[in-house]
């Protein structure tokens, strides 16, 4: 499968974000392949967050920030006036940079998407607070202290039930904005293994600055540099034969 | 750093010391589980029951109403109000002045208020011009507390689909619950041991008030009538009442402390 040739869930068509007077995104044009791993890469302050935070309208409610262009998702374009915020939110689960989990127990902080959703039903809930937790692989560790306040386990642990009450809410993308950066190792390990599995299931959004993990779960590469798309494409091509001098310099460690 | 705190102890110690000194042999079960007896001015046998019993229905009432009435304020301030507008920065500024008028200044307002209505004296009133005074006090602590919370716990809510008021009800209030009980027990404290404001509009009585259109007793009030009396024993009654005061501060400060470090344990640091 080829990016731009299907119908894709995300497509961004001329994006340009402004601070202020600065611009930090200039007239992005790309199509996020479905049900794979994009990683966006490129040195720190290039936009990268903005552009994940662009996805879900986190950007627009931020003081002097203007917007131009499209961001389609499932065709729609999300910034067009009639559209309901929420309704898009909760097509995207999104894991920052230092998990925020909220101040509830670890089971209300799974069931908090849900119930805001309109589910009330305690069997059902329990049934999917136990279902994303086993999927984000945190199941084994917590079944036994789910009421207890979630601000108690360790990050790793929080940037895990993160991604379980993201996928909650049952969204088609997951963004994540260097979900791993706050982690130790292990932990990061833990938060790779889990994306590689939901690829199948989920198109995944990455932005990361740490090239080895980069190459170890990308399908898709987007490399951003000064606010500009430099480079995209499938990753094995990207890594071995980028076209780009500055794409090839940034990999070799030359800009960062 | 210990003269502050030796220099902060020492003034409250002897503010304690005096009314203690003063108080403490007029102090007995009479005064807090009696209502005054005829003559109860001139020396004659009773208690402040009255007062006690009015002063809690005078500022439970009023930081009740100012709580309701600042929520939806700080949640304007804090989340629904553009960031960067012109109208939040008013606000702010309008309930700075606020906190810094007299609290007699209110009371005339309760008085005009009460003129023009065609009202007397009662608790309702006494309760409304309490309010005025706390909703500043209340509204800017909790404004406070509620910017400390991170933006990022917010988005993480708004990102998984809620709203606004969502987010503001389950995760903001919930997350900054803690100062909030602050700021209303700030209020609170404020309301009970002020005299110019319920001078005038919430009058006083020898009896136990059961409805918010008589007038109440109160312990500020109690204090300053006994204290104008040119008798001793009638003065020394009210440094007991002053005692009262200090003694249901210090127990609601205590229940709050308990309250917030329950309440504490889900906060996220």
């Amino acid at each position: 499968m080829s990016a731009g040739r299907t119908e894709s869930h995300i497509s961004l068509r001329n994006l340009s974000v402004y601070y202020g007077d600065l611009q930090v995104l200039k007239n992005i044009s790309l199509d996020i392949p479905d049900r794979q791993i994009t990683v966006i890469i490129g040195p720190s302050g290039c936009g990268k967050t903005t552009l994940l935070k662009s996805l879900n309208r986190l950007l627009d409610s931020t003081e002097g920030v203007r917007i131009k262009g499209e961001v389609l998702v499932d065709g729609e374009d999300i910034y067009a006036p009639q559209v309901e915020v929420t309704r898009i939110r909760q097509k995207m689960g999104l894991l920052s940079q230092r998990p925020q989990v909220l101040p509830m127990s670890i089971y209300d902080n799974v069931a908090y998407g849900p119930r805001i959703h309109g589910l009330r039903r305690r069997r059902e809930l329990d049934q999917i607070v136990e279902h994303y937790l086993k999927i984000a692989g945190l199941w084994e560790e917590v079944k036994d202290r789910l009421s207890e306040p979630a601000s108690r386990l360790s990050l790793g642990q929080q940037q895990r039930l993160c991604l379980a009450r993201g996928l909650a809410v049952e969204p088609e993308i997951i963004l994540g904005d260097e979900p791993t950066s706050a982690l130790d190792p292990q932990s990061s390990q833990n938060v790779e293994r889990c994306l590689l599995t939901l690829k199948s299931q989920y198109t995944v959004l990455l932005v990361t600055h740490i090239l080895r993990q980069a190459r170890r779960v990308a399908d898709y590469i987007v490399f951003l540099y000064l606010g500009e798309v430099i480079e995209h494409g499938p990753a094995e091509v990207v890594f071995r034969q980028p076209r780009d001098p500055r794409t090839r310099a940034y990999l070799l460690g030359e800009i960062s | 750093m210990i003269t502050a705190t030796s220099l902060a102890a020492l003034v409250l110690l002897f503010i304690v010391a005096a009314i203690v000194v003063k108080g403490v042999k007029a102090l007995n079960w009479d005064i807090i589980f009696r209502l005054p007896k005829g003559g109860y001015y001139l020396g004659r046998g009773g208690g402040i029951l009255n007062a006690i019993i009015g002063s809690l229905q005078l500022a439970g009432g009023a930081t009740i109403l100012a709580f309701f009435l600042s929520l939806p304020v700080v949640f304007y301030l804090n989340l629904f109000s553009r960031p960067g507008s012109f109208w939040p920065s008013v606000t702010r500024f309008s309930l700075d002045v606020l906190w810094g008028v007299p609290s007699i200044v209110y009371g005339a307002f309760g008085f005009l208020l009460m003129t023009i209505l065609g009202w007397r004296a009662s608790l309702l009133l006494g309760i409304i011009t309490l309010a005025s005074l706390e909703v500043p006090i209340m509204s800017r602590a909790m404004d406070e507390v509620l910017r400390l919370v991170p933006r990022e716990l917010s988005e993480a809510s708004f990102s998984l689909g809620a709203t606004k008021l969502e987010t503001a009800w389950k995760v903001v209030l919930r997350q900054a619950l803690p100062g909030i009980i602050t700021a209303v027990l700030i209020a609170f404290g404020r309301a009970i041991g002020d005299a110019a404001s319920v001078l005038l509009t919430a009058g006083y009585t020898d009896n136990i008030t059961t409805s918010l259109f008589q007038p109440v007793a109160s312990l500020p009030l109690a204090i300053f009538f006994q204290l104008g009396t040119p008798y001793p024993e009638v003065q020394q009654r009210a440094y007991a009442a002053a005692i009262i005061l200090t003694l249901i501060i210090l127990f609601i400060s205590l229940l709050a402390r308990g309250i917030i470090r329950h309440y504490a344990r889900h906060t996220v640091r």
